[in-house]
């Protein structure tokens, strides 16, 4: 199928600014999911509050874009009944690492099949440019005016230590590799997150010297490194990228179907 | 029947309820004096096939709820004073989206932790309004264990006919109290289905273009239609709008499809109203309280009636208004300083025949705090 076979045309242009990161995401999910051949209607996309999170009205889905955090919530309510179905959720950092941590994290615990493709620009893009978990050491932000002193997470050591089964990192630079990615992590039985880089340039880029889209996709091109790389070890300051983890473990929702089988015995 | 008559806590009583109305899915957090509740379900759920859900906090219990009834199941959460507070965004999602889902909230003493293991009804209003933004809600309440069984089922059914969250506005008194319950057969109490729309796949379904009777038939999320469902103001087709005719309608159709249909909506209880001089106008726990003392004082010839609401929101505003036209005074009877006193108030244009009879130090309503106020009435002193 084409691509615009996936989307509601009836609802464009999109709300996002030219050179927004998060249009390629959308593309590239939209070909993983193309390559492999899952039906329309058995994918439900479930989002949070931010620019990310409009990717769900704009696919044709069933989507469900609910409050700032809690997309992750309301997916383990949903998959939990209808186990059969593939649930994406997109969301942003903020919505990811701050206010919707808690539910990152156990989402992780649980090793729940959903797959988390978390857009991280670094900043709030809706609010209009303040700082988050994600916001780098001295960044500048609408809120941190005189640069950001707040460290900030490390999400795959994040996931990762939450118990996530699939774990990668990867950037709108690189697209074909990030539909690669997303393809395995959609197949992939457990909780998987994604995290993408993805430029924000009308506010992280405009602060932060990387003033088009042009600029930030070269720091993501030339800042970044597959994992394990001779450059990382020359020069530590490099972001890897590629999966991280990959490894089989109990699936919620199949533990839970094992549960079910051993109360009714009893 | 004898089979048939449990003894149990009202707690046990509202599982029963909810599993006699066809409970899919259950999301829960440990909270007093709300918890029996969710430990009962993580028994007989998955027993049952059906599916328990312990989660992290209060907020995504009630957001795995929506959830999963989008997915057409029937859902439920439950939960007491503090808990309540951090799910209201997330009712008002429901609100919005217009997702049947039961709210079990066990009252206890408040503002924050407050007292825990006490009973109150401090919640009343906070039921109403707690979520933010206006709307309309469904909130119902019981003051014995038939009366929780039933009331459970009744939540059930309003909140599947009008699509909307609805709040089981139960308290630790009746919650923790065991007494009997004699078990419904099967099909003795209704128990509506969801309502599922018709159009055929291929055809342009409007997940929110109300039918000429309002109601809005639904599509499970896995079906054949693909929807779009945001907590944004949007238009038929479920996608965000700021247009103000679209926002407008929404609006008036997201609360006239509640305060429209309160005859409908509204659960009452009467004693002794018909040749009633004075009417003790209670609810839940109270209520308990209220009707001992009422029988007492019928067996000395005293006129004194029950009204015992079981619908709280959407106020029966008319039942009130017309059950206190006649009457010399009113005193409500309930477990905070006022919350439906100032209901009646309202609705009867005639506040100084209107007393308040409460509670608010985490004991039990006693007959005694009832007397004492009408001694006062009656001009006989304290
Ligand atoms: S504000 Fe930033 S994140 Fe939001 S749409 Fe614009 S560029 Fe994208």
């Amino acid at each position: 199928m084409a691509v615009k076979d996936y989307i509601r045309e009836r609802f464009f242009p999109h709300l996002w600014c030219p050179g927004c990161g998060h249009g390629i995401v959308m593309g590239a999910m939209i070909r993983a999911i193309e390559k492999l051949g899952i039906q329309k209607s058995d994918i439900v996309v479930v989002s949070g509050i931010g620019c990310s999170s409009r990717i769900c009205g704009y696919l044709d889905f069933h989507t469900l874009h609910t409050l700032h955090g809690r997309a992750l919530a309301f997916a383990t309510g949903l998959k939990l009944s209808r186990p059969e179905l593939t649930l994406l959720v997109p969301m942003g950092d903020g919505d990811a690492f701050a206010i919707g941590g808690n539910h990152l994290i156990h989402a992780a615990r649980r090793n729940i099949d959903l797959t988390a493709i978390i857009m991280n620009n670094n900043i709030y893009g809706m609010t209009g440019g303040q700082s988050s978990p994600s916001t780098g050491y001295g960044d500048l932000a609408t809120t941190a005016p005189y640069g950001n002193i707040d460290p900030s997470f490390d999400p795959v050591n994040l996931v990762l230590g939450a118990g996530a089964s699939f774990v990668a990192r990867t950037t709108t630079y690189h697209v074909t590799s990030m539909i690669n990615i997303l393809e395995k992590a959609i197949t992939h039985k457990g909780f998987s997150v994604v995290e993408v880089l993805s430029q924000c340039p009308t506010y992280y880029g405009r602060k932060n010297r990387l003033a088009t889209a042009v600029d930030m996709m070269n720091f993501y091109k030339n800042r970044t490194t597959p994992i394990g790389s001779k450059d990382k070890e020359k020069n530590p300051d490099l972001i890897e990228r590629g999966i991280f983890i990959q490894e089989e473990r109990p699936e919620y929702c199949a533990e839970y179907a094992k549960l079910i089988e051993k109360a009714r015995s009893q | 029947m004898k089979n048939n008559v449990l003894f149990l806590q009202g707690n046990e009583a509202c599982v029963e309820g909810a599993l006699y109305a066809g409970l899919d899915f259950f999301a829960g957090y440990p909270i007093t004096p709300s918890t029996e509740i969710a430990e009962l379900l993580s028994y007989r759920l998955p027993a049952t096939g059906r599916k328990f859900i312990q989660m992290e906090d209060e907020l995504s219990s009630m957001c795995a709820i929506v959830g999963a009834s989008l997915t057409g199941k029937k859902v439920m959460t439950a939960t007491s004073g503090p808990g309540f507070s951090l799910k209201q965004e997330a009712i008002g999602f429901a609100v919005m989206t217009e997702t049947p889902c039961v709210i079990v909230n066990i009252q206890r003493g408040g503002p924050s932790t407050g007292l825990p293991t006490s009973g109150s009804q401090g919640d009343v209003m906070q039921a109403r309004w707690g979520t933010h933004g206006e709307h309309a809600i469904i909130v119902l309440t019981a003051s014995n264990n038939q009366d929780v069984f039933a009331m459970t089922v009744e939540a059930f059914n309003l909140s599947e006919t009008f699509r909307t969250p609805v709040v089981l506005l139960f308290d630790e008194v009746v919650a923790h109290t065991r007494e009997k319950l004699t078990m419904p057969e099967p099909g003795e109490i209704n128990v509506v289905d969801r309502l599922h729309t018709s159009v055929p796949k291929g055809t342009d379904y409007h997940p929110y273009l109300p039918r000429e009777d309002g109601r809005l038939p639904m599509s499970d999320f896995g079906g054949v239609h693909r929807y779009n469902v945001t907590g944004l103001a949007h238009d038929m087709w479920g996608f965000p709008s700021t247009n103000p005719t679209i926002v407008y309608d929404l609006m008036r159709h997201l609360v006239d499809k509640i305060q429209g249909h309160t005859k409908e909506i509204t659960r009452i209880k009467e004693f002794f109203v018909e040749d009633a001089e004075c009417l003790l106008i209670s609810y839940g726990a109270s209520a308990r309280t209220a009707l001992h003392v009422v029988e007492n004082r019928r067996e000395r010839g005293e006129k004194l009636g029950l009204l015992e609401l079981q619908t709280l929101w959407p106020f029966p505003a008319d039942v009130v208004k017309k059950r206190c036209a006649s009457i010399d005074c009113v005193v409500v009877v309930e477990m905070n300083m006022g919350q439906i006193l100032h209901e009646v108030k309202r609705v009867i244009h005639d506040g100084d025949k209107v007393f308040l009879a409460n509670k608010i130090d985490g004991t039990f309503i006693a007959p005694t705090d009832i007397l004492d106020i009408l001694r006062i009435i009656q001009g006989k002193g304290a």
